[in-house]
């Protein structure tokens, strides 16, 4: 109880120093109107929330982030078990990981917009794409992490090869995986708004590009800001969830 | 006819250059049932390698071995592991989890294997702890889930590669009587590999010494025929017990030192 009200109080005074720096330079060191004070960014903020711009922009690009996300991972996840446990899939595949996954999504942007148009299509394929090769790599390392004497023990336990694999492999991978599907997020946030920039009819991305036609720098703070939060509330949601569903997997943060 | 016979074992490895290493040449040995047997050597001298054969996770190169007259060909629920570290429990699990996994795989249904789960956490003395998970517990703790684990299975044998090992003395002579105790209870038959001549007479009915590696085999065997309570590092019996033993192993500590080192 106390360690949740200390780490709770430990963020808001974090969050607090923030807003002071940013006030203090922007009110004193920097005074720009390209540099707007966080009092008239909350005031747009609001302005933003109660007309419904916001909201729709932020909803857009949150269910763009979700469906590719979760699509990314359930690709993934199979794919980087078998990589993992069979080196002749390693083999096969590995060329098409290893050389797929250092070219960024945000390279592919033009090419998803050919392929899918500038809707939903471009944006959920370039979040798959972000998300499905940080899953495999984790998963297929997690794979060969798992310690040799574990498979050993449930073999003379008496345990089948499909039960060493449900049972054995599997559970010691998920900490792995989660890991995985964690950095998954964070890049799928920096892909989305790429994306959004380049080409979308509505998002946070296309919010900050129309802002700029008409230099509203404030619109784009909020942008920014909310980016910022909503990032900092997905990764935390996402540790609570690992710790509340899948704690004894321990995962590696 | 014993339960476990090794007929000319022999193990070569392969290395990466091409070149191989014998680590087993020509060893024999038979282990009855009941029997409780010590196989005793310097590191390196393949005792390890004798153990995941009998277990099969290694196949023998030469010779065969059998356990109740059928040739062994993988690894089997009929001979229980425990291995040296805590890296083969299974952290997702409890304590009562991890115990019976064995009974799960097989099978047995869920009110039965937790009665003969709980059954084997008393006996090694986690009885309270049984939904503690491995992290939560200590070393000497997580060895004793190990060897409940292996019981509640029902093997045929105990195969030991070194369980106290990495245990602190005092912690390891508690685990040496608690497996004296279980042992006599149970009269399973052990394989227990060691390179402590303490460890071994305190424990085994017969010790194997075998030679300094490579292409090591047996020494010689000794049966140990002290009683319960000459199995005591001040007694004399266990004194001159050593005595002898450590007349056998010295010279191959002393090629195992000149190779190493």
């Amino acid at each position: 109880m106390f360690q949740t009200l200390g780490r709770l109080s430990g963020y808001l005074f974090g969050f607090a120093s923030l807003f002071l720096v940013w006030h203090i330079a922007s009110a004193y060191l920097l005074r720009s109107v390209l540099f707007p004070q966080p009092a008239k960014v909350f005031a747009t903020a609001l302005e933003l929330t109660l007309d419904g711009t916001l909201g729709q922009h932020v909803g857009v690009s949150l269910g763009r982030i979700f469906v590719g996300f979760v699509g990314g991972s359930l690709i993934g996840i199979p794919i980087g078990l078998s990589i993992g446990s069979f080196g002749i899939v390693r083999r096969l595949l590995e060329p098409y990981t290893e050389f797929l996954r250092f070219i960024p999504a945000t390279a592919l942007i033009t090419m998803a917009v050919i392929w899918f148009g500038i809707g939903e299509g471009s944006k959920i394929f370039l979040i798959i794409y972000t998300t499905v090769f940080i899953v495999i790599i984790n998963t297929a390392a997690g794979v060969s992490a798992v310690a040799p004497n574990k498979i050993r023990a449930a073999r003379s336990l008496g345990a089948s090869r499909g039960q060493i694999f449900l049972h054995v492999a599997l559970p010691a991978t998920m900490p792995f995986i989660l890991t995985g599907m964690r950095l998954a997020m964070a890049n799928s946030f920096v892909t989305i708004v790429a994306a959004e920039l380049v080409a979308a009819n509505a998002g946070l991305g296309k919010m900050i590009w129309d802002a700029r036609l008409y230099m509203l720098v404030d619109h784009i703070f909020v942008a920014l800001l909310v980016l910022g939060f909503m990032g900092f509330i997905a990764d935390r949601l996402f540790r609570w969830g690992i710790y509340a569903f899948a704690g004894r997997f321990q995962p590696v943060t | 006819m014993p339960l476990v016979r090794l007929s000319n074992v022999g193990k070569v490895y392969r290395s990466l250059t091409g070149d191989d290493y014998t680590a087993v040449q020509d060893f024999n040995l038979d282990i009855e049932q009941g029997e409780f047997i010590c196989l005793l050597g310097t590191s390196g001298c393949g005792k390890t390698t004798i153990l995941n054969m009998v277990a099969g996770f290694e196949h023998a190169t030469n010779g065969v071995i059998e356990i109740a007259g059928r040739a062994i060909d993988g690894p089997g629920a009929d001979r229980g592991v425990v291995f040296q570290g805590d890296d083969s429990l299974y952290g997702w699990l409890s304590a009562i989890g991890n115990i019976e996994f064995g009974l799960k795989m097989r099978g047995v249904p869920k009110a039965v294997r937790r009665v003969q789960a709980k059954r084997y956490l008393e006996m090694v003395g986690l009885t309270g702890q049984e939904h503690k998970h491995p992290t939560e517990l200590s070393g000497g703790m997580k060895q004793r889930i190990q060897i409940a684990r292996v019981l509640a299975n029902e093997p045929q044998m105990l195969l030991m590669d070194e369980p106290f090992a990495a245990l602190d003395a005092h912690t390891r002579a508690a685990m040496q009587s608690e497996l004296l105790r279980i042992w006599r209870a149970t009269s399973k038959t052990v394989l227990f590999i060691t390179h402590d001549i303490d460890e071994a007479i305190i424990l085994a009915t017969k010790i194997g010494v075998m030679h300094a590696g490579p292409a090591s085999k047996l020494k010689s065997v000794i049966d140990v025929t002290l009683t319960a309570a000459e199995r005591d590092r001040t007694h004399d019996r266990f004194v001159s017990t050593y005595r002898e033993v450590h007349t056998i192993m010295r010279d191959e500590v002393a090629i195992a030192m000149q190779r190493t080192h």
